[in-house]
């Protein structure tokens, strides 16, 4: 195992330790001790699970531009991208999980599915999603499985099993799978832009919350999905790959660029949400945004939303970023933990508001305060052992999987 | 010549109308509500008998009295607007259910199928009205007193079904579930009003059948002072308020 997968496998390690605890209280008292509650029912977890799904998008596009559109400059990063996305699917589908009220029901999404629920044509759309990404991932891999599996020892004998028998690697069959691999990249990007679209549509077509219910919501998660995918992938390639920043400088340049006009239409969307929706007088539209930016979590918006995600990467990416493998991977960086706090202010701002004036001042009840929402103890103990599980599975495919074989490209 | 001078009992007349709203076929009956915002005193006489009659926890809440405070001392007012579920018949919860776990019943009242709800809490996020409420697993004894009130894990007979929430188990429904006010189906297929509305002190709470022009629901529903709350989202409620 490298030095680096090993960071990350210990630093997973410990995250999902200390967050056992919360752990074992959701799952023997349900969400008793969680810190939302009826007026705000989708909070952190809800949030997270976006951010990560959309994490996964993004690296799944880009991982066709290789495979589906062909630019080989990028053509090194494919596998990588690929594994990174399923790691992001994985760990998005955690969180969801521990969301749901019954998570031993899950399966009735699709043993009794209403077709009129966004939530089905995501659930659905990110299961083929999952199975198109293990095909497309073994289809790229298998001709370094079956050369890995020549010599001895664990890893020797795991790519032999992973080979499932199709040992094949003559020109043709090389070819066959170059074919493959380009068909379900190819199928993927739609089905990647249908499923992320549509879980930006789970919150837009919802008419009670007027913060969520514009038909930009949708294209603003496709973008941010690619930016936050893009920005963890140049992370990941500049300072989790063995001497990234030597090996792919180019690369990690590229999709600096690439980074930078992403970040620049996202940054273009949002103000112009934020401005239309400021100059109104409807509260509906306006408290969400007075909330965000003058609110008592204003930093989530500022420091994280537009500092770490939006301007302080483009800035980087504009000046020093261009020439510097370093500082674009420290733009990535910045701008994969700040779209946390831009993927927070999609979620949590739609609750701001009433249904009913009034109606936050008529009662007390335990699980029913209007405004504030902390995450609690347990919440931030699942959200630690979730991130720990997929930062594991991440290491494990570092340590395990050719991600970056490439005297097989395909 | 004889003038007929009866004044019948709201309560009687409604009785009435019920009685006959349950002789019809399930579809084409339509359960509804008037509520006169003029006879409401905000004692919330309603909110407590949806408590008793429904043994909801604590965070769950079917009906609600929203008070709100106008002008400056002393020259001020207070309007109460007291809010069930509006069983809209365009219902923007049914629509987003993953699972079909909640659904509007052919007479028209928006029901939860416990054994189903995957806890997504999209229903929720899509109530226009606040009306559904989360179960969080909570007790007014567990954990708070030396001893679990037997009234506190008592059984409700929502649905026809024996619901007993177990402090013990939250994986047991309804815990962990969306629930909502259903117009006290119970009560209502054994031919009993709505606990709300039989408890009302100002008989400010109007129940029948909308689809039955002679009873007192619709007549009142059809008067010019009736107003049905977000009318423009298109969510057509059955619950009218009288201004």
């Amino acid at each position: 195992m490298g030095k680096r997968a090993l960071i990350i496998a210990i630093i997973g390690l410990l995250l999902l330790l200390a967050g056992l605890p919360g752990l074992v209280d959701r799952l023997t008292h349900g969400h008793l001790s969680v810190g939302y509650g009826t007026p705000v029912p989708w909070a952190l977890w809800v949030m997270l699970y976006v951010y990560f799904i959309g994490l996964s998008a993004g690296a799944f596009l880009i991982s066709s531009l290789v495979y589906a559109f062909g630019m080989k400059q990028f053509e090194r990063l494919g596998r990588l991208a690929l594994f990174t996305a399923l790691v992001c699917l994985l760990t998005a589908l955690l969180f969801i999980w521990f969301d749901l009220g019954h998570m031993e029901r899950f399966f009735f999404v699709f043993t009794r599915p209403s077709f009129t629920s966004l939530l089905v044509w995501i659930v659905w759309l990110y299961t083929l999603y999952f199975f198109l990404l293990l095909a497309e991932i073994w289809f790229v891999m298998r001709p370094s499985f079956v050369r890995g599996g020549e010599g001895k020892g664990f890893k020797a004998g795991l790519y032999r099993f992973l080979t499932f028998g199709a040992r094949d690697l003559s020109p043709r069959a090389l070819e066959r799978d170059r074919k493959i691999v380009r068909i379900l990249g190819t199928i993927g990007v739609p089905l990647a832009i249908a499923f992320h679209g549509s879980v930006g549509a789970v919150f837009a077509v919802t008419v009670a919350r007027a913060y969520w219910y514009t038909g930009l919501l949708p294209i603003m998660f496709l973008v941010a999905a690619l930016a936050s995918g893009g920005a963890l992938l140049t992370t990941i390639v500049a300072f989790a790959v063995p001497n990234g920043l030597g090996e792919h400088r180019e690369e990690v340049i590229g999709l600096g660029r690439l980074l930078a006009l992403l970040l620049f239409v996202y940054f273009l969307m949002e103000i112009s949400e934020i401005l239309v929706s400021l100059y109104g007088t409807a509260p509906a539209h306006a408290i969400p945004i007075r909330e965000q930016l003058f609110g008592p979590n204003w930093w989530i918006f500022w420091i994280l939303g537009m500092g770490m995600a939006l301007v302080g990467p483009m800035l980087i990416l504009i000046f020093p970023g261009r020439r510097s493998a370093f500082w674009t991977g420290i733009a990535g960086l910045l701008a994969t933990i700040g779209f946390v706090g831009t993927r927070w202010n999609v979620v949590l701002p739609g609750f701001a508001v009433e249904e009913l004036p009034g109606i936050g001042r008529s009662f007390f009840e335990p699980h029913w305060i209007y405004g504030l929402y902390i995450p609690s103890a347990m919440e931030w103990g699942v959200t630690l052992f979730n991130v720990g599980v997929g930062m594991l599975i991440l290491a494990l495919g570092f340590w395990l999987l050719p991600l970056r074989a490439e005297e097989a490209p395909v | 010549m004889q003038v007929k001078t009866e004044v019948k009992s709201v309560i009687l007349q409604m009785y009435e109308d019920l009685d006959r709203a349950l002789k019809k076929p399930i579809h084409e009956r339509h359960w509804g509500m008037v509520i006169d915002t003029r006879k409401c005193v905000g004692c919330n006489a309603c909110t407590v008998a949806c408590k008793a009659e429904n043994k909801l926890p604590p965070g769950v809440v079917y009906n609600v009295v929203i008070d709100e405070e106008f002008g400056t001392y002393p020259n001020v007012a207070r309007r109460f607007i007291s809010r069930p579920c509006l069983q809209c018949q365009n219902p923007p919860c049914v629509r987003v259910c993953p699972v079909n776990a909640t659904y509007k019943r052919p007479d028209g009242i928006v029901v939860i199928d416990y054994d189903a709800c995957i806890g997504c809490r999209y229903c929720i996020s899509a109530c226009p009205y606040g009306a559904r409420s989360f179960d969080f697993g909570n007790f007014y004894t567990v954990g708070q007193t030396p001893e679990v009130m037997p009234w506190d894990v008592m059984p409700s007979f929502e649905y026809g079904e024996e619901q007993r929430r177990d402090p013990r188990n939250h994986w047991r429904s309804p815990i962990g579930n969306a629930r909502k006010c259903h117009f006290c189906l119970h009560r209502l297929e054994k031919g009993m009003l709505p606990a709300c509305v039989t408890t009302c002190i100002g008989q400010a709470r109007i129940f029948g059948d909308l689809n039955d022009p002679q009873s007192l629901v619709a007549q009142q529903a059809a008067s010019p002072r009736a107003i049905r709350l977000k009318e423009e989202l298109g969510t057509e409620p059955s619950v009218y308020y009288l201004l």
